[in-house]
């Protein structure tokens, strides 16, 4: 019986954490932040250098071979950095390819995927809400796509796309090709910029593999969400901490005040509560198939909830200065905006938990 | 993480379960009074080693090494065939620890093995009128005269205090000392002279509280845990236990079942009310924080069965505000499921309306009664003073009275 982390994957947290750290500090990521790129070379080839960009994929594609777990490790740590760049879609995307790619298909993309020197992404919402592949209504008309798909994370940045289509498959699509078109969407976190892809009888490659393929993918994202999330989130907390340990009013610091100890004692608590939920919905994706699902759904919707409560609260907490552009809590804040609604709100997920809960 | 027992604990828990076949009883021993099979039963699972595992053999206890994923085993089990198993309250969950903590050689032996058996019963005194979340500030007091202490004073929400046979408790030895260093931990026998037992209604209708009032109480002087003065010390050491009672993930896990039960009984709009979209979004939202009571614990028996407890300070710190505020989720969805049932009284003679099958009035009941754990072994602010404090580095309140 083991429910924690290895020593690996303390040396894996620590070593992103280190990385995070270093490279982006905050005043790094707030110009990132206000540039509104989205992505930086420096950082993407940092995070490439450690492995990162291949860590669940396959050794004999040039990954490291490990699982989601590590993953959302990760994403844990790139949540509690706020740290702008792709990795989010492209990690989705190398998933896909491993989940769903025939032999040669893994051959051909996963490699580039693994360094990260081809940068990839995926799309998946058919309007405002059409997130799970049941939904999606995206046709192959003789092998091109017509049609559109919205919110893809750094569609702007990906060469190429794993586009969900109608019946729940994936199809594997060139950003440059003809018949692309792409557009920004001006998305709320800066961090990760949304585009629409609007697909003109562009050329497609569908992607072998079982129609499992796109639900188990749905649920890494919702994970690796989840992870991410909670790690803003902490963030949030101790960010708010520190400044209640700082502000004086009335001649004292905020943070003696019962008020606010006992919203802080809260706000972690609540967080705190939740990392075993995020471990727990990763391990199942990994080791427990028939629980999988479920875990991933209530990890999301739970998780990104608190996550936005805290958001809130910490805003609360700092006063007026909470609530400018000046205050780096909006930038936590946003991320969790994006880790609540993408794949699907805490609603939508909480639906699917009751569809598969043995009630 | 491999969340799998393995098979040394694997080969323990069928063993076990073979052992749990035999409750309940069968033949002419099914016929005994239910006190006595369960004292029976209870015997033999001491003697195989399930029952008060790591308790000394000779006070009464299995004499087993501890191990957390055992007890953890034995717990599932136990609870799964509802054979009675150990006994959490008073006396084996609270004093016996501590006894075996601060007891003297005497001590032990004289209290430890009736106190398990069920022989002798405790009730736990610590709170007084004025002293609920300052329990330091504590005033019934005991004095040394001869060979007894004489104490004169008050307890309340005294849990048990007509059955106790014995009460453990705090009282103020040394008038001139400190706050906390002016109390010690005395053991005093309910059915000595001077001491008058009220009941306190609770708002469920029952009386599981008491008012203990103590006129020149005698008991003898040696029925003291550790040395004067060190009674603060020591109900640390005993709260300690006590939270650990109140963070029960198979508890919470049985709440939420009742829960479901109810929405599968009542109806909206002529449809069973489990079927209804707001319902069920509301029960998978409290399924999630279920879960995270259900994950930290086994995160926590995970790290504590490796040694590795330390890394889990914070979420054991945070467990009894947490675990408290999800049974009253549990218990507020499960109220509102009851509809106009809710405006029915929960208790008529007693608390045996109750039976934990997910009655309706045991709903209400379930509701109110959800309050209390909030309230007792430290209340929520409480605990959010110490998460903040300890946890989170904040610093101490202001407090007036210098404790």
């Amino acid at each position: 019986m083991h429910f924690g982390l290895n020593e690996e994957q303390q040396l894996l947290q620590e070593t992103v954490q280190g990385f995070v750290a270093g490279e982006c500090p905050p005043p790094r990521l707030r110009e990132l932040f206000d540039a509104g790129t989205g992505h930086d070379p420096g950082l993407w080839k940092g995070l490439a250098e450690m492995g990162i960009p291949g860590l669940a994929i396959d050794e004999a594609h040039g990954g490291a071979g490990m699982q989601l777990l590590e993953l959302a490790i990760v994403f844990e740590e790139l949540g509690a950095g706020c740290l702008p760049g792709p990795l989010f879609g492209h990690a989705l995307a190398g998933l896909a390819i491993q989940l769903a790619g025939s032999d040669a298909q893994r051959e051909r993309w996963l490699p580039g995927i693994a360094s990260g020197e081809t940068l990839a992404t995926v799309a998946f919402a058919d309007g405002a809400d059409g997130w799970d592949p049941e939904q999606w209504s995206l046709g192959l008309d003789g092998g091109s796509l017509r049609g559109q798909k919205q919110h893809v994370p750094h569609g702007g940045h990906a060469e190429f796309c794993v586009v969900g289509v109608a019946g729940g498959g994936f199809a594997v699509v060139e950003t440059q090709a003809d018949g692309v078109r792409c557009e920004d969407e001006n998305g709320i976190d800066r961090g990760r910029p949304l585009a629409t892809l609007h697909f003109d009888g562009a050329a497609a490659e569908i992607l072998e593999g079982d129609a499992g393929a796109a639900a188990r993918v749905r649920d890494a994202a919702a994970v690796l969400l989840a992870a991410e999330a909670f790690g803003a989130a902490w963030r949030l907390v101790t960010m708010t901490t520190e400044y209640a340990k700082t502000r004086e009013q009335f001649g004292t610091p905020i943070a003696q005040f019962q008020g606010v100890k006992h919203q802080l004692a809260d706000m972690a608590t609540q967080v705190e509560a939740s990392r075993a939920l995020y471990w727990y919905a990763a391990h199942a994706w990994d080791e427990l198939p028939a629980e999988s699902a479920h875990a991933a759904a209530l990890a999301k919707s739970h998780i990104t909830d608190r996550a936005i409560e805290v958001a809130r609260a910490s805003v609360e907490l700092h006063g007026g200065l909470g609530f400018t552009w000046e205050c780096d809590v909006q930038l936590w804040f946003k991320r969790v905006l994006f880790d609540r609604a993408w794949g699907g709100t805490p609603e939508q997920h909480r639906r699917r938990i009751a569809e598969l809960g043995a009630w | 993480m491999n969340l799998t027992y393995g098979p040394e604990y694997e080969a323990f828990r069928a063993e076990l379960q073979e052992f749990l076949r035999g409750w309940p009883l069968q033949g002419d021993e099914a016929k005994l009074p239910r006190n006595e099979q369960e004292r029976l039963f209870r015997k033999r699972g001491i003697e195989a080693g399930y029952v008060y595992r790591s308790i000394p053999a000779e006070y009464g206890g299995a004499g087993r090494q501890s191990d957390p994923l055992y007890d953890r085993i034995i717990q599932e089990e136990y609870a799964r065939t509802g054979a009675p198993g150990n006994r959490l309250n008073q006396g084996p969950g609270l004093l016996v620890p501590t006894l075996l903590d601060f007891g003297t050689e005497e001590q032990k032996r004289r209290f430890i093995p009736p106190t398990l058996a069920g022989e002798m019963q405790w009730c736990q005194g610590y709170s007084e009128p004025g002293s609920g979340s300052d329990l330091a500030s504590l005033q019934t007091s005991a004095r040394l005269d001869g060979d007894h202490w004489v104490i004169n004073g008050q307890k309340i929400w005294t849990s048990n205090a007509r059955e106790a046979h014995y009460m453990f408790g705090l009282f103020r030895t040394e008038p001139d000392a400190g706050k906390h260093a002016g109390i010690s931990y005395l053991l005093v026998p309910m059915d000595a002279e001077g001491i008058d037992v009220r009941p306190l209604k609770q708002m469920t209708g029952s009386e599981e509280f008491n008012e203990v009032f103590f006129n020149d109480v005698h008991t003898p002087a040696d029925h003291i845990l550790g040395k004067r003065g060190e009674g603060w010390t020591i109900s640390r050491a005993t709260l300690r236990h006590e939270r650990n009672l109140i963070g029960n993930p198979a508890l919470m896990r049985q709440q939420f079942e009742m829960m479901l039960a109810i929405a599968r009984r009542t109806e909206r709009g002529g449809r069973p009310a489990i079927e209804e979209p707001g319902i069920r979004d509301r029960i998978a939202e409290v399924e999630g924080f279920v879960r995270c009571v259900e994950t930290t614990n086994l995160r926590m028996l995970s790290a504590e069965s490796r040694g590795e407890a330390m890394q889990v300070m914070l979420p054991m710190m945070m467990i009894k505000l947490y675990s408290t505020q999800v049974m009253e989720r549990v218990a507020s969805l499960a109220y509102d499921l009851l509809g106009g049932d809710g405006l029915l009284a929960p208790i008529v003679e007693n608390d045996s309306i109750y039976d934990g099958s997910g009655t309706l009035r045991g709903g209400v009941h379930n509701f109110l009664y959800s309050m209390g754990p909030s309230i007792a072994g430290g209340a929520s602010n409480i605990q959010r003073n110490i998460i903040g404090e300890r946890g989170l580095g904040l610093p101490r309140d202001l407090r007036p009275s210098g404790g």
